[in-house]
Formats: structure tokens, C-alpha cells, sequence
């Protein structure tokens, strides 16, 4: 079982500076979604983006404690948009 | 990974379009990322997909996470292209370019 600050830590301490919201969706430790906010992901693809936020993980997904991931990755600017035009 | 089973994924991407390695299959999804997968797949027009079972074939659930760098399932290619799981294929969705790489 994994804890949302331990997440969360492996992030940033991948990603300096990244703005970090991790949910522990069911409850279980084993199942959560993140939202990073980054501005190292300029000019990198999503999927480019996504890699880098699993290799900070990547211990957990290797063992399969870390069972399902929902991420969404976002430079600043990307994000300030996103929030002013959807949520 | 194998070099046979390299070899066998590199023909099942280059063989179909659309392809997504997924937990079950789309008329029984095993798991909620994969379901969603190819429901944004069809959504965004795709008719004709390649689905690989990887729960079927323990080999290739591991294999296809090291062939694409990509530590988890479902795994979408089109047209030869890795284009990521779940998440990437909701954002793409969403700016109207999945349908674009779908129709080529």
C-alpha cells in the first residue's frame, strides 16, 4: 500500500518545481491519479511527458503495488489554459 | 524480451492500423483504462481494431511494456505509431486530433 505524500515525493523529487495533485481514487493504495504541472514538459510530446513521471514511479510499477495510474501532464501555461476554459 | 517476440510485435503494428494491447478484449474489457481505451478509440471512428489480449499471453504483457518504454496497459499504436494509454488517447480525443490520425 502506497500513500498519496510518497507519490507524490517520488514526483518531485524526479521533477523539481512540478505543482503535484495525487488522489488515491479507491481508497486502496493501489489505484490513483495525478495531475502534474511542470515546466520542464515544454516541448515534449505527452508521451515524452508521461515517461518521465513513470521512471519517478517506476520502482512501484515494476512490483505492481502500483496498480493503475490516471495522469494528466501539463506545462504551466497549458494548465493556467485548461483551467480558465474548462474547470 | 525475446527476439521473436520483438519480432512479433513489430509485425502486429505494422500489419494493422489501429492496434491496442489491452486487459480482455473490447467486448470484455478486463479493466477500466482498457475499457476506456477502446471505447475513445471508436468514438473517434476507428471500425477496424487489432486488440491483443495481454492477459492471455504473459509474455507479451511484460514484453510489450519494455518493447514501447511504457510501463502500463492499455498500449495504442496507429499506423506503426506508439501513441500511449488511456489518459494520452482522452487528451488527444479531446482536441479532435485522434480522429485525425485515425482517418491517416
Amino acid at each position: 500500500m502506497i500513500a498519496v505524500h510518497q507519490i507524490e515525493r517520488a514526483i518531485a523529487e524526479a521533477l523539481p518545481g512540478a505543482e503535484i495533485e495525487v488522489v488515491d481514487t479507491r481508497g486502496t493504495g493501489d489505484h490513483f491519479c495525478a495531475r502534474v504541472v511542470y515546466p520542464g514538459f515544454a516541448g515534449k510530446t505527452m508521451v515524452e511527458q508521461h515517461r518521465m513521471v513513470y521512471a519517478s514511479l517506476r520502482p512501484w510499477l515494476d512490483s505492481g503495488e502500483l496498480h493503475a495510474l490516471a495522469l494528466e501532464t501539463y506545462t504551466p501555461e497549458e494548465w493556467e489554459a485548461r483551467k480558465g476554459s474548462r474547470r | 524480451m525475446t527476439e521473436e517476440l520483438k519480432k512479433w510485435i513489430d509485425e502486429a503494428i505494422a500489419k494493422d492500423r489501429v492496434v491496442i494491447f489491452m486487459k480482455g478484449t473490447p467486448y470484455f474489457p478486463m479493466c477500466g483504462f482498457s475499457r476506456a481505451a477502446v471505447e475513445i478509440l471508436r468514438a473517434a471512428g476507428a471500425t477496424e481494431i487489432a486488440a491483443y489480449n495481454v492477459l492471455e499471453n504473459p509474455e507479451l504483457r511484460e514484453g510489450i511494456k519494455v518493447y514501447s518504454n511504457w510501463p502500463t496497459l492499455p498500449q495504442v499504436y496507429i499506423d506503426g505509431k506508439f501513441i500511449g494509454g488511456s489518459d494520452i488517447l482522452r487528451e488527444l480525443h479531446e482536441r479532435g486530433e485522434l480522429a485525425r490520425l485515425i482517418r491517416g
